[in-house]
């Protein structure tokens, strides 16, 4: 189940822009593989964020990962209700558990990115190894 | 855990195939592909906690020990009093270096004063085998490494001896705590002790390695309308580490003693000489600079395996094991402090990420069950 209407990034979050603003979330495929997720440590809204670059972290009960943002601009929104319940990040992932909103400061960064397409072949190809 | 090097092929237990099917998620773990979780940790957990969870501990060694000193071996050692067992009881011991440091953490099954049977961590058990094998020199006794001859499953939780009563021919209510019979199970004989690793009641049973899988489906089959489960590595882990049960690798190694690892209860320098005593006894006399504490984080996040703990910017600890416990709902963790620091209440600092996050020495157990 990849939504076709995402971007993807190889880091696993996907991009969801809708006049402008990017919701930012990890993929089914990423939740999938964290396994039970505890904590999700997201930005302050009004803060930047460069693609490629760190933007948060989240804690499964196994491990911890760095969350990369697919796109730069300015946090206009997070997903508060994350802080009480993670576990929307398993049960939801492309849905009420989004993380953040960026207001896109560069729209060509997008076509970095892959299709949902792209992007099954992409974890098709990372299972596999 | 140490890992073995990846161009090594990964060893699978006869329970593979089964655990497969029954919708593991298999990892590298320590050399072997196991199951690291079926549902959920979190799902899988609870269900030990609260009813029963079976888990594959095939990869797990057996070291037999037998001949007319092997007491007296077993004696020089380990750090237990192995002339305290008897017949059909087990300890938990430490196999020490003459540093004082671990080989292994270990359980000790004893048939008889000169038959002993030894269950060992699966990574450790060539080494386990040839420290015994070289230990033994000069001693009436033979050592033998039986990893192959057993498969190992663990039915764990409050549930564990109504699931398996009606399958095994050995009165489970006979059995106390740490100790062990023989008998059939599902038919083929077993060993089956009343031990494990998640601070519930249960039981480990020992089987020949071509008989597991059946008994494996057929314990699930029985467990499942009471709630059973199968159980991956992910929540064996949380189980262990909210009773404060050690990991070798992660908890205690060559490099900490038992004294330092906060296990004096498996220490018995009454019983005379044996590997490492001379550095026991003098930690116990003197104290030791650095002590094995229970912690919850106080500050949001979760300590994890060798994150640093940090005092005015120098490193003065390292944090074992960590993680969110699933019956607390907190973090939790263990971690070796300067004994300055190890009383119960003390606030320190761990490095999480590059931030100083601040967590409590608190009591352990973490979780204790209701008897």
């Amino acid at each position: 189940m990849t939504p076709k209407d995402n971007r993807y990034a190889k880091s696993h979050e996907y991009v969801h822009v809708e006049g402008g603003i990017a919701t930012v979330g990890i993929t089914d495929y990423a939740q999938t593989e964290l396994g039970d997720v505890v904590f999700v440590e997201l930005p302050q809204v009004g803060s930047q964020v460069e693609a490629n670059e760190e933007f948060g972290n989240i804690e499964s009960v196994k491990a911890a990962s760095e969350l990369f943002a697919p796109v730069s601009g300015e946090v206009v929104e997070v997903n508060d209700e994350l802080a009480s319940r993670p576990e929307l990040v398993n049960s939801d992932p492309f849905g009420d558990g989004w993380m953040m909103k960026v207001k896109l400061s560069n729209a060509e960064e997008l076509d970095a990115l892959m299709s949902a397409e792209e992007y099954e072949e992409y974890v098709e190809k990372e299972a596999g190894e | 855990m140490s890992h073995a090097p990846s161009n090594e092929p990964l060893q699978r237990t006869p329970l593979f195939e089964v655990c497969q099917e029954a919708g593991g998620r298999m990892i590298d773990f320590g050399g072997w592909e196991l199951p690291v979780q079926f549902t959920g940790i979190l799902e899988e957990h609870a269900a030990v906690r609260e009813r029963a969870g079976l888990f594959d501990v095939s990869h797990m060694g057996e070291i037999l020990v037998r001949g007319a000193q092997a007491e007296a071996f077993l004696q020089k050692c380990t750090c237990n009093d192995v002339s305290k067992l008897t017949d059909g009881r087990i300890h938990y011991t430490g196999l020490l270096y003459p540093t004082g440091g671990f080989v292994d953490d270990i359980l000790i099954y004893r048939n008889s004063a000169t038959d002993y049977f030894v269950v060992v961590n699966a990574a450790n058990t060539p080494k386990d085998f040839a420290w015994f094998l070289e230990q033994s020199k000069g001693y009436d006794v033979e050592v033998v490494n039986a990893s192959a001859d057993y498969a190992q499953m663990a039915l764990q939780g409050p549930l564990a001896e109504t699931i398996l009563q009606p399958l095994t021919s050995v009165k489970l209510a006979e059995i106390k705590y740490y100790r062990f019979a023989k008998g059939d199970v599902c038919g083929v004989p077993a060993i089956v002790s009343r031990t494990g690793y998640t601070g519930e009641d249960g039981f480990e049973i020992y089987v020949a390695p071509a008989e597991a899988p059946a008994i494996y489906r057929k314990i699930l089959a029985d467990g499942k309308p009471l709630g059973c489960v199968p159980i991956g590595l992910g929540a064996r882990d949380t189980l262990r580490l909210e009773s404060k049960m050690a990991l070798y690798g992660n908890d205690i190694d060559k490099d900490h003693t038992p004294i330092e690892a906060d296990l004096d209860w498996i220490v018995r320098l009454d019983k005379g000489e044996f590997n490492g005593s001379d550095v026991l006894k003098e930690q116990k006399a003197d104290g030791v600079s650095r002590k094995l504490i229970g912690f919850e984080m106080v500050d949001r996040g979760i300590a994890r395996h060798e994150y640093p703990v940090v005092e005015g910017g120098t490193e003065v600890g390292v944090v074992t094991s960590g993680t969110h416990s699933p019956t607390l709902k907190k973090a939790i963790g263990l971690a070796y402090l300067p004994l300055r620091m190890c009383d119960v209440g003390t606030e320190f600092m761990i490095l999480v990420r590059g931030k100083e996050t601040k967590a409590r020495v608190v009591p352990t157990p973490f979780y204790k069950r209701a008897k």
